[in-house]
């Protein structure tokens, strides 16, 4: 057993935050990229509209980048549970280890199966198994999401395990229990749509790019510019409004298997009906109080309970020792919600100016839409760090403590790596990032074939954008 | 002790050593090609080198998550102990393999910049660090950890020694020499020529490698000399030297009579013979010197709940794995219209 501040601990944690916060971006845009792949390939074979398939050329070069990078720090992530976490692998593994070799099983292989042909089997497979394959990878992406949730999720909320006295560890009773624990839907649901959220704005701010750069040229955008645009802001429009509701949805089971993490979101202290809600605040761990609080009277009981008597519970509750660090969650929890109304007041405006006819001549709300670009995949990473931080001092909940899951590694050694993992991502991930951003800062235009950026060959071209789909290259030709 | 917590783990050792076999082989030839990256200044030979593995390369991966993922739920005793005792070459071989995956698609984004050769590099020193890491792994294990109370207890340095250093080597020459004659089989030309030249050294190398490993071992530990010599591992092991040699011959032929095939089949050859040899050498332990694979084992409950997974989903791996690898057979030129 460690102490809560061993260096080698929070070097570990640190670590481990570090690699699975860089991690996440790249599923998250997988997720629905891959998603949005899947759709434009079903729209162009439906309509053979050229515009669908100019976009899933233009889309599937990012994806290709984005792919490589989530497989490749995926991997440390399925090595760094027995790597810094050995006595939780050791004891949580029957359980842990189990889904995540049926994620392996189920997903991984589905994906990287049929990447090979979604990439470079254009010219090779019929346009009907070609579709497949990129509607297997999707699957596979969703697949995946599914198993690491439940496993996520049951070290929040465990369930069907029994105890062994002997060694510690966590039996397997009920499969099922474990699989579906209380806070699983809540959490896939809200990954789910977060992972989409992410993309529209991702796409929708490329396509607010492109035609801000067209006005400027004095020129109309070109037609899958606006396509892409639109979709992206029909995304923005039905999707933000449902996240907010499953993040309420979510907040309400929390508060039913993991109280002290709501009373650390809201800051309070006191359990109290009529709780109002903190707007801002600095909650203080010493003094057990919150300074510079500005309160919405009964908002609190009215947000968290549906009912203004309502009993909201303080973090008083709970002994210091089981206390989440509220001065981080307090934070992360507003500005993920921030950015969540933010997105709904996005697009809301787009459904506004798109019933005025003005979704393509607007330019400050392409302009809004351009800065929006983060804001997916900022909410995600915020309500990520709420729900990790949010669920301390305990790996699994309640049950084994952070400070005993850690590996015996030397503080040395831990030194030594963080360092590693912090250059080498920098690098290769701060340069993958840039490589994307220039290679969006290209409009994608009628018949895309793929000239990349920086006179990048026509090898690139090719492999991605074969210009002629030759339905008579059959099967394996 | 014949009942289901005696068997379960036997299975799934079987289920781990086939699904670490195929990882080596799939992805040794991958790692392989990244380091003949050294030997190949030409770009397009370069290109048509990636070309060969670029649609599958990601699968071949898979298959050591699924080791790490096998081992974590079935044999959670071994994940938690060779981790750390290991963490070093491990961290190395994850970042390793960070700069050999993204330069797939890193090199091309960066042609004719500067910055290519930052990735063309990542790629070949990516595969060789990674292929080197491996190989200090396996030889550490050979070697054993300490353990107390079913945990590492013994110092990060422990893995370091000229043994683990001389299994690295070997290694990287295997999986290079997997990697040439792999080439052999897929591409034309110079490039096709040039392979068969390596392919003679590395198998060299690679022979050497193996005599100096196996005579080694058995220095190592009083057991594993006794697993060799008696009744009836004997009748296993020894033919094992004979068929290295027999398949040493018959690769060397096959180089300099122009065949295609046969010399990836005669490496795979070899490397089933390592394989195999290795599992001899350490059944029925899967920490040596001190854990067996039923001291390192989860519950029959999780074992079973994952057997019945693996039944159903192995074979349709299996089966989507072989149409992949079908869509993209044949010889890989230049010209081909694939990256
Ligand atoms: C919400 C979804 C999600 C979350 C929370 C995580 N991942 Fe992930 N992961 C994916 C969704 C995903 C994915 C979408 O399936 C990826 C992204 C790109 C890819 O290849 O698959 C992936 C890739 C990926 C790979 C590479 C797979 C391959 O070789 O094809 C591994 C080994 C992991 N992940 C392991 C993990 C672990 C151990 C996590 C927990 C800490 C984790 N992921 C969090
Ligand atoms: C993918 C998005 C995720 C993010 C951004 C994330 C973030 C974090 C953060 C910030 C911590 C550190 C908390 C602290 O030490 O204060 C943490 C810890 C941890 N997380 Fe996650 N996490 C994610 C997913 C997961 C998943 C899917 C699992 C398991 C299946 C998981 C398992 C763990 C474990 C074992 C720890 C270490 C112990 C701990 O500190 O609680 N995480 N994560
Ligand atoms: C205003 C609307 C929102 C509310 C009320 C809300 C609520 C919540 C709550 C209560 C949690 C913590 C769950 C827990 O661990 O107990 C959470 C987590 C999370 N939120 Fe939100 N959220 C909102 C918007 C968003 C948006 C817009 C995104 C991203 C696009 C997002 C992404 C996430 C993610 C990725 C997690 C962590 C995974 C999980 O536990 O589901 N949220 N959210």
């Amino acid at each position: 057993m460690q102490t809560v501040h061993d260096p080698a601990l929070l070097l570990a944690r640190f670590q481990f935050a570090f690699t699975v916060g860089v991690h996440i971006i790249f599923p998250a845009f997988s997720i629905g990229l891959a998603a949005y792949l899947a759709v434009l390939e079903g729209l162009w074979l439906r309509t053979g509209r050229a515009v669908f398939l100019d976009l899933y050329r233009y889309w599937i070069k990012v994806f290709s980048i984005v792919f490589a990078m989530g497989v490749v720090s995926g991997l440390v992530m399925s090595y760094e549970f027995g790597t810094n976490w050995s006595v939780f692998a050791r004891k949580a593994g029957p359980i842990t280890g189990v889904l995540l070799s049926y994620e392996v099983m189920t997903a991984f292989f589905l994906e990287a199966g049929f990447l090979g042909v979604m990439l470079f089997g254009m010219n090779r497979v019929g346009r009907g198994l070609h579709f497949a394959a990129t509607c297997c990878v999707s699957v596979g992406t969703l697949i995946s999401m599914t198993w690491i949730l439940s496993s996520n999720s049951w070290m929040q909320t465990p369930r069907g395990y029994a105890i062994d006295p002997a060694t510690g560890r966590f039996m397997p009773a009920d499969w099922l229990a474990i699989i579906f624990n209380p806070s699983f839907p809540f959490r896939l649901v809200h990954m789910g749509l977060a992972a989409f959220l992410s993309v529209a704005f991702i796409v929708g701010a490329t396509g607010a790019w492109h035609m801000l750069g067209a006005r400027r040229r004095g020129q109309a955008a070109s037609e899958p510019v606006r396509v892409m645009f639109s979709m992206a802001m029909w995304m923005a429009a039905i999707v933000a409004p449902i996240q907010v509701m499953a993040g309420d949805a979510h907040g309400l089971n929390t508060l039913k298997y993991q109280p002290a993490k709501i009373a650390a979101m809201e800051g309070d202290w006191v359990s109290e009906d009529h709780a109002p809600e903190l707007l801002f605040g600095i909650p203080n761990m010493k003094t057990e109080r919150t300074d510079y609080a500005i309160r919405l009277p009964l908002a609190g009981s009215l947000i968290l309970t549906h009912s203004v008597n309502g009993r909201v519970p303080g973090m008083k509750d709970f002994p210091p020792d089981q206390r989440p660090p509220s001065y981080v969650i307090f934070f992360t929890f507003r500005i993920m919600v921030a950015l969540g109304m933010l997105m709904v007041a996005v697009g809301m405006w787009s459904l506004w100016l798109r019933r005025r006819g003005r979704l393509y001549d607007t330019p400050l709300f392409h302009r809004v839409a351009l800065c929006m670009a983060p804001a997916g995949f900022l909410a995600l990473l915020c309500g990520w760090i709420t729900t990790e931080v949010g669920r301390q001092p305990w790996t699994v909940y309640g049950l084994l403590r952070t400070s005993d899951s850690v590996a015996p590694n030397a503080l040395s050694s831990m030194a030594v790596s963080m360092t590693a993992f912090v250059v080498v991502y920098v690098l290769v991930f701060g340069s993958g990032i840039g490589m994307l951003v220039r290679l969006l800062s290209h409009a994608p235009h009628a018949g895309e074939h793929g000239t990349s950026p920086d006179h990048a060959p026509d090898i690139l071209a090719a492999r991605s954008h074969p210009a002629v789909i030759d339905p008579t290259h059959g099967e394996g030709a | 002790m014949m009942d289901v917590s005696y068997w379960l783990p036997v299975i799934w050792a079987v289920i781990l050593v086939a699904a670490i076999s195929i990882y080596v082989i799939l992805d040794g030839f991958d790692l392989g090609i990244g380091m003949l990256f050294a030997l190949e200044r030409d770009r397009g030979c370069r290109d048509v080198m990636i070309n060969t593995i670029a649609p599958v390369w990601d699968g071949n991966e898979t298959w050591m998550v699924l080791g790490g993922a096998v081992l974590y739920g079935v044999f959670p005793g071994a994940y938690a102990t060779l981790l750390p005792a290991f963490y070093m070459p491990i961290v190395v071989m994850l970042l390793a393999l960070i700069f050999r995956g993204v330069a797939f698609e890193f090199r091309i984004l960066t042609r004719d910049t500067p910055r290519e050769r930052l990735w063309e590099g990542g790629f070949m020193a990516g595969s060789a660090l990674a292929a080197f890491c491996q190989g200090v792994i396996v030889g550490g294990v050979v070697q054993g950890v300490r353990v107390v109370d079913g945990a590492f207890a013994g110092n990060a340095l422990d893995w370091l020694t000229p043994f683990s250093i001389l299994c690295g080597v070997a290694v990287m020459c295997g999986y290079a020499l997997l990697g040439a004659t792999w080439l052999v089989w897929r591409t034309t030309g110079g490039l096709e020529a040039a392979c068969r030249r390596w392919a003679g050294w590395l198998a060299i190398g690679l022979f050497v490698g193996i005599v100096a490993v196996s005579a080694w071992t058995p220095l190592l530990h009083a057991p594993y000399l006794r697993r060799w010599t008696d009744w009836p591992n004997i009748a296993l092991v020894a033919p094992v030297p004979v068929l290295v040699v027999v398949l040493g011959i018959v690769l060397a032929r096959a180089l300099r009579r122009g065949r295609t095939r046969a010399p990836f089949a005669c490496a795979l050859g070899w490397f089933g013979l390592c394989l195999s040899g290795l599992g001899i050498t350490l059944w029925p332990y899967a920490v040596p010197p001190g854990l067996t694979v039923w001291d390192v084992s989860s519950p029959p409950s999780s074992q079973f709940f994952q057997l019945v997974g693996t039944a159903i989903m192995l074979p349709i791996i299996l089966a989507y794995t072989i149409h992949s690898y079908r869509v993209f057979r044949g010889k890989v030129t230049e010209t081909d219209g694939y990256h």
